[in-house]
């Protein structure tokens, strides 16, 4: 065998690269779960959008005498105790129920990002101070902490919106610090160091591009709880505290005390919750697994 | 171990010092004109405020105030309500037991389904039970509480009366109150009827508060199986001709129970704050409902007492956890 023999050099095929977020995108649409996530998603995305349009009656007017009818082809869902048509008041509640559990979560990886921002950036006294910040506001568990904003702060969409944000600012700042401190020790950053890129280019246009992943996931996660929150505090009386505004929360409350009769009214709204909270717990659960291939079970 | 333990309690120390000055300051710094207006209403006149702020020492400089408070809850006076006047001590002592025996229902009723579920999925990953178990953990943490609670009671309650809907105990039965725990109380009364009543009372909230942490522990019970299963002791243990029933007890489980254990304890964290809902929906006068109520009354002393007894207890839980994963793990003593 000593005679040369023709070697046949096999190229792969060089891949289109799409970039770490078209790769993750592609990733996500051959993800069956993520898609169904996304389905839910749009589902009252369009409909909370479309609200004005395609809900067959006005969510403020009611009519008395027919209040409390169960499902019928006038009215898909029935009507509630006042007589309004609940689809609609299912549809507008999208509105209140997305905007709300977004512009929430928005506020919490806002207040949470900087926190977490400052504390892994800077380090040292600064951080052991945020931190502690950090692990009071964390010592109060879950909804309680939103409540206790709530009861603070009065009635309005704002009040929650601010509520529900502070509760998750802790996770995220948390979140966001160890992945800092963790890219600190990289080589890339070392490297970004040593030729002296400075300290807020070193965190703005090193570190953080490479800890969003992870702050991305959470706050898609976020958006499933924050919706429950939500409903909670309606729930608890603790709502936009204008009875004209649909709230999905809000709805259930009004409805409990006829759940003999009226089941229907505790179903359309609570399956709203459930399935716009599967939707964004699907999406959280599909955008790991695509953003971070590594962790695909 | 003993410096290990000493270090996390006093960890904990500057967190609840912190969480007085925020609670502290949410009474002084209400919206408005502060607690005298919130607490008298807004059309009080100028000399009542002025009564008001001299009775509750409101006219005192804010750090004498803060000391003041202080000093009261090393004392263990948290306060009274400003609408009925009870000490808040006294009323949680009568009305906590309630929440506890719901709390360790929930839990109970989470890890006894949690656990067995989740090893039933590790079995066969991605097999149709492992689906099947995925999609109930995903129900799970998607259903609100409240919504979970009401469906529960039409279905089990309003519809197939197979289960009490409503309350601790049936008042019919008359159990006198002397522990304040329903199912202890019923025990003590000598009926049979009666403890099966409080049993009976307490499965439909503690399946309600139970479904978050039902989830979680199912989930982290399957994933640390599969973990664990990997292993290259797991494979070990069977090549040497282990049974499956023994590689599955003394060397899967023993490992994979470290983070199941640390997970559900910090359910409770959780738990106690889902009491405040599941108390609403199943009418338990437990102190999840209190804190409803007080909101509900403006009542601002029980509110901020209440939370802060809640973190305390949150924080202890927590405590004990992490001394109880010490002890189990001596891996992460030193680090």
């Amino acid at each position: 065998m000593t005679a040369l023999e023709p070697t046949i050099v096999v190229r792969a095929a060089p891949r289109a690269s799409r970039g770490l977020w078209g790769d993750a995108w592609q990733r996500l649409l051959r993800n069956g779960p993520a898609l169904v996530g996304l389905v839910c998603i749009a589902i009252f995305v369009v409909g909370a959008v479309l609200a004005p349009y395609i809900a067959p009656y006005d969510p403020t007017v009611g009519n008395l005498a027919q209040g409390r009818q169960g499902p019928s082809a006038a009215h898909l869902m029935g009507t509630d105790l006042l007589g309004r048509d609940e689809l609609t008041r299912v549809l507008y509640g999208a509105r209140i129920s997305l905007t709300v559990g977004v512009i929430a979560v928005f506020f919490g990886l806002v207040f949470g990002s900087v926190i977490g921002a400052v504390a892994g950036g800077v380090g040292g006294r600064v951080d052991t101070v945020l931190m502690r910040i950090v692990d009071v506001l964390l010592a109060v568990p879950g909804i309680l902490l939103a409540i206790g904003i709530v009861a603070w702060l009065g009635h309005g969409e704002l009040q929650i919106m601010l509520a529900v944000g502070v509760s998750y600012a802790p996770i995220f700042a948390r979140l966001l610090r160890g992945s800092l401190l963790a890219l600190r020790e990289s080589d890339f950053v070392i490297a970004a160091r040593s030729i002296g890129a400075s300290g807020p280019r070193l965190l703005l246009r090193h570190m953080l591009p490479n800890a969003l992943t992870p702050l991305i996931v959470q706050a898609t996660l976020a958006l499933a709880t924050a919706i429950i929150d939500v409903a909670g505090l309606g729930f608890l009386g603790l709502g936009p505290g204008d009875p004209r505004i649909a709230e999905w929360g809000e709805m259930l409350t009004d409805s409990a005390r006829f759940l003999q009769s009226a089941p229907h009214l505790i179903f359309f709204p609570g399956a709203a919750i459930v399935i716009s909270a599967i939707g964004f717990n699907l999406l959280g659960d599909g955008l790991r697994e695509s953003l971070d291939p590594r962790l695909k079970r | 171990m003993l410096r290990f333990i000493v270090r996390r309690v006093l960890s904990a120390i500057p967190v609840l010092f912190g969480l007085s000055v925020i609670l502290f300051g949410f009474l002084h710094v209400l919206p408005g004109a502060g607690p005298a207006e919130a607490i008298l209403g807004q059309h009080a006149t100028p000399q009542l405020v002025a009564q008001f702020n001299h009775d509750f020492g409101l006219d005192r400089p804010l750090y004498e105030q803060y000391l003041g408070y202080l000093g009261r809850l090393f004392r263990g006076d948290f306060g009274s309500s400003v609408v009925d006047g009870r000490a808040v001590s006294s009323v949680f002592l009568v009305r906590f037991p309630a929440t506890i025996e719901l709390t360790v229902g929930a839990l109970i009723f989470a890890v006894g389904l949690g656990i067995p579920l989740g090893r039933l999925a590790a079995r066969h990953p991605n097999g149709w039970v492992d689906g099947l178990v995925t999609v109930i953990s995903l129900f799970g943490i998607s259903i609100p509480i409240f919504v979970l609670g009401y469906t529960l009671v039409f279905v089990f309650g309003v519809t197939l009366h197979w289960l009490p809907a409503i309350g601790q105990l049936d008042p019919r039965l008359r159990v006198d109150p002397v522990t304040h725990f329903a199912i202890v109380d019923a025990i003590l009364s000598g009926r049979p009827n009666a403890v099966v009543d409080a049993v009976a009372h307490l499965i439909l909230p503690s399946i309600a508060l139970g479904s978050i942490p039902l989830a979680i522990v199912t989930r982290i019970t399957r994933a640390s199986v599969i973990d664990v299963s990997n292993e290259d002791y797991v494979r070990t243990a069977r090549a040497k001709g282990l049974s499956e029933g023994r590689v599955d007890s003394r060397h899967i489980m023993r490992n994979a129970w470290l983070p199941v254990t640390t997970v559900i304890g910090l359910q409770v964290g959780g738990l106690l704050a889902g009491a405040v809902l599941t108390e609403t929906v199943f009418s338990w006068n437990g102190v999840g409902s209190w804190v409803v109520a007080a909101i509900q009354n403006h009542d601002y002393v029980v509110v901020q007492s209440l939370i802060l007894i809640f973190a305390t207890i949150f924080l202890l839980v927590n405590l004990v956890v992490d001394i109880g994963y010490a002890f189990l793990n001596p891996r992460i003593r030193y680090s």
